[in-house]
């Protein structure tokens, strides 16, 4: 077990170092003094030889980088353009709604796609596999703003039951906080739901025709037992493993989201500082993200044992 | 085995449809349209859909219909260059590392890693930052964020049968490794490569309309269904058929992909399930 692990945590560091590399060297790709294009247009002279000295940019691309990925370990991720607020802490008092939206509607998802996908997989090619099938597939070709759109003109406008713009943070009041997040989250779930639903589908009927299935049902075991017992682990890890790689990705797609629903979130912030030319910001949240990506697919995949024990033997 | 060809059949059927429908709108969009998708009309702005315009009009009063026909064009050649792209690169470079193994294969597993642990749309709104915005930037942008998986599947395939009797047997006849690659081994690769383009294509089109929504777009006046989609939220409460119709457009394309798609994998791998 330990040397699993172990083994999963130095295969991290590749990623780790070249995501790096290629945030780092983003920079570079656009023509011109790199100082003046994390400065802005009207940085003065000042500024502009504090940040060259900074960066070392007198010295080779090799040296440089060495020095930027110091000053990241440390947290410091240089300042905004646009506002001159320490890139580290915009990200993290951004994160925090964005990470509230995405577990809320990702462990929503998986509880449902868990259960549609196992029943669907144990009556299958019935009515109701065909309605979860046919519900999974189509929720897979909807676009996540565009449903949050209708959910707008649904919930929002037409009905008046939620509030549809804006947003008032959790200190101020947490049940106002809450019901601005609800259309958010729904949206998300849905969407989310579609395709981690035909995972678990696929994974339960491939566990069923099992022999051990086979063997615990011949044993007398009620069927409640044989799916949630012997089926349902099983069949679950692949999902998980699923789940990781979506989590890391909603961690963009959720920029969609939070701009139907004017969210102050992460993903907005990533959008605004690329429409503002605001690079440090861009750097950070891309360096945050990819990150945050390898440490929660890290976390899944030391999960694994536990459904699947077979995976610490190899 | 009925049960497999109904399963495959109902994919066909709904999936053939709604593709040969968009395929037939851009065909006619080719040589007419009710108005011209570009002309502004300031007596009519937010007209309602009715006779004289099936799906009404925008807030600058151009016909919707229309411009949903030229945005299936537009949108449909930034998703169709963006799978070639990645195809193209991402089968190539597959081949190279799981034939050659090694350090290249190691390498370029590295790279792929690194490449997959950017959230796809991040990755490419930070190259168009970069590059700036044009139909070619939205396409390099997102064929960078796809070829990872591409080169991923290929390779998985390649290193599944690179060790068998007929390759081999080629490169024991004295084939060179680029014949054996061409002649052996690019056949066994093309069908998962077929379907993975599918949902690549399926992935690029929503991406596309993202990243318009966003505001990262296709320049303006040109309508692709996600500018078309950004444009309409001021107007959603007074004309919300501007931002049904493109929603729509998107939601029915990709379904129809989606599913066409899932037969042609049913068909070409019958082994594995959906």
């Amino acid at each position: 077990m330990l040397s699993y692990i172990l083994k999963r945590l130095l295969l991290t560091l590749p990623t780790l170092s070249l995501v790096s590399l290629a945030v780092f060297l983003l920079i570079r790709l656009i023509p011109g003094d790199p100082a003046l294009v994390l400065l802005g247009e009207g940085a003065d002279a000042a500024a502009l030889a504090g940040v060259r000295a900074d960066l070392g940019l007198d010295h080779p691309l090799p040296v440089q980088f060495v020095s930027w990925l110091q000053h990241a370990l440390r947290g410091d991720l240089g300042r905004s353009i646009v506002s001159g607020e320490p890139v580290a802490g915009l990200i993290l008092q951004r994160f925090g709604l964005t990470a509230a939206v995405v577990l809320v509607a990702v462990t929503a998802a998986t509880v449902i796609a868990a259960s549609a996908g196992l029943i669907a997989a144990w009556r299958r090619n019935s009515a109701i596999d065909l309605a979860v099938v046919g519900a999974a597939t189509v929720v897979l070709a909807i676009p996540s703003f565009w449903l949050g759109m209708v959910l707008l003109l649904l919930f929002g406008l037409k009905l008046g039951w939620l509030p549809f713009v804006g947003y008032i943070p959790f200190s101020e009041s947490a049940m106002q906080a809450m019901l601005f997040l609800v259309m958010p989250v729904m949206t998300l779930t849905i969407t989310e739901s579609g395709v981690l639903t035909r995972m678990m589908r696929s994974s339960s009927i491939d566990v069923l025709q099992l022999d051990y299935v086979t063997h615990a049902r011949a044993k007398g075991l009620s069927e409640r037992v044989v799916l949630t017992r012997h089926v349902f682990p099983n069949a679950f890890a692949p999902t998980l493993t699923l789940v990781g790689l979506t989590l890391g990705h909603l961690l963009g797609g959720i920029a969609v989201i939070e701009t139907v629903f004017t969210l102050p979130g992460l993903g907005r912030l990533m959008v605004d500082s690329v429409l503002a030319r605001d690079y440090p910001v861009v750097q950070g949240c891309l360096l945050f993200t990819a990150v945050v990506y390898v440490v929660v697919n890290l976390l899944v995949d030391l999960c694994y044992p536990l459904f699947d024990p077979r995976v610490t033997a190899r | 085995m009925m049960d497999r060809l109904g399963h495959v059949g109902l994919n066909a059927l709904v999936g053939i449809p709604l593709v040969g429908a968009l395929l037939a709108t851009i065909g006619i969009g080719l040589f007419w349209m009710p108005y011209d998708p570009i002309a502004i009309d300031l007596t009519h702005p937010l007209g309602s859909p009715g006779l004289r315009h099936w799906f009404g009009t925008d807030e600058f009063g151009r016909d919707v219909l229309s411009r949903s026909m030229l945005g299936a064009r537009i949108s449909v050649l930034v998703a169709l260059a963006t799978v070639a792209v990645a195809i193209t690169v991402g089968t190539a470079l597959g081949l190279l590392a799981g034939y050659l193994r090694g350090w290249t294969d190691r390498l370029l597993m590295m790279i792929t890693d690194a490449v997959l642990a950017f959230p796809g749309i991040l990755l490419a709104l930070a190259l168009i930052a970069v590059l700036g915005s044009s139909d070619g930037s939205i396409v390099l942008a997102l064929s960078t964020a796809y070829t990872p998986s591409v080169v991923r599947v290929v390779r998985a395939t390649v290193l599944s049968i690179r060790e068998r009797e007929f390759i081999e047997a080629s490169r024991t006849a004295g084939d060179s490794p680029l014949e054996t690659i061409a002649r052996h081994i690019l056949p066994n690769v093309l069908p998962p490569v077929v379907v993975l383009a599918t949902s690549l294509f399926g992935w690029a089109m929503l991406s596309e309309s993202a990243l318009s929504f966003l505001g990262v777009k296709v320049p303006p006046p040109a309508p692709t269904w996600g500018n078309m989609l950004s444009e309409s939220r001021p107007y959603m409460d007074v004309a919300s058929w501007l931002s049904i119709v493109p929603g729509l457009c998107i939601a029915g394309t990709l379904l129809g992909v989606n599913l066409l798609g899932d037969a042609l994998r049913d068909w070409l791998d019958p082994w594995r399930e959906t």
